[in-house]
């Protein structure tokens, strides 16, 4: 008897602190009851702006699904029924359009509704447990936070909820709605063939997906190819840019260099120019009648009327895509390694250079593997970052030259370019929402195995 | 071994030098092909013929299709706004994620994470439907605001790097603050902040970019509204098919024009920018 310590139970100082289920067990009845209707255990108890604040909140939800909400979610279901028609006007002589449903607004207000409804549960088991918390203090008699308590918290032990609240709205509204929102569409027939206002579109289920994979359909001969090179050019960009930018960094950074800081200036003037500008202006340099061709053309290496197809061949244009991209990518790659570079302690080199290493030596043993430990996440990212590469290609080829055997797809189009092709030009959007969740499979696999094994995630806190 | 180091040593400033040139060449043929006196596009020359300032003068007393002036102070606007906003939400965020604990904090983490890895633009069509629900693309003032919307909204996930500065800087420091009486908000705005001037001008920085680099988001909201094109809508027209005889000269001037504003900034500021990616506290 007694040899078990009761546990202590915790001063509930915020609702966070409390979990749903021991509020709902432990909670009386008021406690309950706030569950459903917000705000209610903290107006009994004299919280009378806390309370006040869950119940506003609830009362504008109740009163947005009444006028709308309800509708919203029927239609979302359906996806609309009522087709537009052209109905013949006998008094101006003329057909008119009669309103249909707009499957396009239907799905939106329904992923609206939703996220409103998500919101609202959780506001629910924040009252729920806002109660409790009160319902304790007050058993134990203690002090009932006020409402100017709240307002001080904000800046003592919840000022997180006050600093994330701004950002997460700017995030749910503009990143996560539309991500559902584009990742339902991928279960639709929302192609060109069914636009609205229109047409209706429906649910298909995985029709799309099955359609992406089936063999021997275009739309599979498309997928592969572009995913290789999108594949290809992710490896080759990264992996370039980072060891050739290392080694310039190397290069500058040698005891032996004169004027370091003029050389660093000539590689980041090029850093400093708008990228968008240096796309276009490399896609207007080595154009079939650009300076590169030119340059050539009088140098006797090519014929006077002829042109390397920089762009227009789909060998060449892979090639010169990566060659420009290392041109853009090394000085900036060179920026950010200087730093990390000198940090490596000398004492490394000293002991190499005793043992009697030679420079390639130092290189392999000690500083590719230093800067691989340090810039791993760097290079996640950036491994990332060139999968979602869009406005190299888009701007330098435009996904061309473009082939006859691939669905609106150019050779040195990646998946993102194809998704951008699919959408804004073809009106494909199932197709490009599908490929959009297939570039996160890809992206989620890669990263979540490699980002977690490294050492900056797991111990973030080691030097603090 | 003296005569071997002063070989390696002019070797590797040979080496130097070709690179420097490689890069240089491209700016260097942006710069002289817009001084160019001839119109037109391509020519089977390098050096031009006759050099004027007349693609600048062009430029801002622009006919119907050029306002160059005119795109230049859209973006500035909208590049202020948009940096002012998204700054700030990635300098909550990461605070946030660097100082406090919260049940949430992993959570929103990881989330974040998962989020980063979908192609930016998939949910640019979503996006603009959602605009054009709340009534932002009625004229071409709104669609600036929208913009500035879109450019900023989902800034508050890019907050590893401020993140990574803020993790550098001692705890010991905010723990004197807290003994003296200071709440952590006291702490965010009176200490952290100060601190951090490097990763905040760095956060300044990529968001002032952003605008003026954006072409997708930028076009797919401005359609044809040509009064409102930012630059890098503008500069685009230009080499299309139907202008790019009459404009390629410009086209150049153009990026001339925007490049050395932002190449000063970007110089100015480079060091606070190498700073930012190293840490607050060096080793």
């Amino acid at each position: 008897m007694g040899i078990k310590k009761k546990k202590a139970q915790p001063v509930y100082d915020r609702p966070s602190d409390a979990n749903i289920s021991q509020a709902f067990k432990k909670g009386n009845t008021v406690t309950k009851a706030s569950f459903f209707v917000f705000g209610l255990g903290n107006l009994m108890n004299r919280q009378i702006g806390r309370g006040l604040i869950f119940l506003a909140l609830e009362i504008a939800y109740i009163i947005y699904l009444i006028t709308f909400g309800i509708g919203a979610l029927g239609d979302f279901i359906t996806l609309g029924t009522a087709q537009q028609g052209e109905v013949y006007n006998a008094a101006l002589g003329i057909y008119e359009y009669s309103a249909g449903d707009d499957s396009m607004l239907c799905l939106l207000y329904g992923v609206i509704t939703l996220v409103m409804t998500a919101a609202v549960v959780f506001l629910g088991c924040m009252s729920g447990k806002s109660a409790f918390c009160t319902q304790v203090r007050k058993e134990k008699g203690k002090h009932i936070p006020t409402f100017r308590d709240d307002i001080r918290s904000l800046k003592e032990e919840n000022l997180h909820a006050f600093l994330l609240s701004f950002p997460i709205i700017g995030i749910v509204c503009f990143t996560i709605v539309p991500l559902i929102f584009m990742i339902l569409i991928a279960f639709t027939s929302y192609d060109h063939e069914h636009q609205p206002p229109g047409n209706l579109f429906d649910w298909v289920g995985l029709d799309n997906f099955k359609a992406m994979f089936s063999q021997g359909s275009k739309l599979a001969g498309t997928f592969w190819p572009v995913l290789s090179w999108t594949l290809i050019w992710a490896v080759f960009a990264t992996v370039s840019c980072f060891i050739l930018g290392m080694l310039l960094a190397l290069l500058i950074n040698r005891k032996g260099t004169r004027a370091k800081g003029f050389w660093r200036f000539m590689f980041v003037l090029s850093v400093a120019v708008p990228q968008f500008v240096t796309l276009l202006s490399m896609r207007t340099i080595f154009n079939a009648n650009g300076p590169v061709n030119v340059i050539l053309r009088q140098l006797g290496m090519i014929g006077a009327t002829e042109s390397i197809p920089f762009f227009t061949n789909a060998l060449y244009a892979k090639i010169t895509i990566i060659c420009i991209n290392i041109w853009i990518g090394v000085p900036f790659t060179m920026l950010s390694t200087t730093g990390i570079l000198q940090n490596i302690p000398a004492e490394l080199y000293e002991a190499a250079k005793i043992d009697g290493a030679s420079a390639a030596t130092i290189f392999r043993k000690i500083t590719l593997p230093y800067m691989l430990f340090v810039m791993t996440p760097n290079l996640i990212t950036s491994f990332t970052g060139n999968i979602n590469n869009f406005n190299v290609i888009f701007l330098l080829s435009g996904g061309g030259p473009d082939s006859m055997d691939y669905y609106y797809a150019g050779k040195t189009d990646l998946l993102v370019t194809w998704l951008y092709r699919l959408t804004i030009t073809q009106k494909d959007y199932n197709l490009g929402a599908v490929i959009g969740i297939l570039v996160f499979i890809i992206l989620a696999t890669l990263s979540l195995i490699t980002y977690r094994r490294t050492g900056a995630y797991k111990d973030e806190g080691a030097f603090q | 071994m003296k005569t071997k180091r002063f070989i390696v040593n002019t070797a590797c400033h040979i080496l130097l030098a070709v690179l420097s040139v490689i890069w240089i060449l491209p700016i260097f043929y942006v710069v002289l092909t817009s001084f160019r006196a001839e119109s037109g596009s391509y020519k089977s020359y390098i050096w031009p013929r006759g050099f004027t300032l007349d693609n600048y003068i062009n430029l801002f007393h622009g006919n119907t299709n050029i306002n160059f002036t005119r795109w230049f102070t859209n973006t500035l606007v909208i590049a202020i706004f948009s940096t002012i906003l998204s700054a700030f939400f990635v300098l909550c965020v990461s605070y946030v994620m660097s100082r406090l604990r919260f049940k949430m904090r992993k959570k929103f983490m990881n989330i974040a994470l998962i989020l980063g890895m979908f192609p930016g633009f998939m949910s640019m069509i979503a996006v603009y439907y959602i605009l054009k629900g709340l009534g932002l693309l009625e004229t071409g003032v709104l669609k600036q605001v929208a913009l500035v919307l879109v450019y900023s909204g989902g800034a508050g996930l890019g907050f590893y790097m401020a993140k990574g500065f803020f993790d550098t800087i001692p705890k010991s420091i905010d723990e004197a603050a807290y003994i003296d009486g200071a709440t952590k908000w006291d702490t965010f705005v009176r200490i952290t902040i100060p601190l951090s001037k490097p990763i905040i001008t760095y956060t300044l920085i990529t968001a002032f970019m952003g605008p003026w680099v954006d072409y997708i988001f930028a076009k797919v909201i401005m359609g044809n509204d040509s009064q409102y094109y930012t630059i890098a809508i503008g500069l685009w027209t230009m080499l299309e098919q139907e202008f790019v005889e009459y404009y390629y000269t410009q086209f150049y001037a153009g990026c001339v024009m925007i490049s050395i504003p932002i190449a000063i900034l970007f110089l100015l500021t480079q060091k606070c920018y190498v700073e930012g990616v190293s840490g607050a506290v060096k080793g």
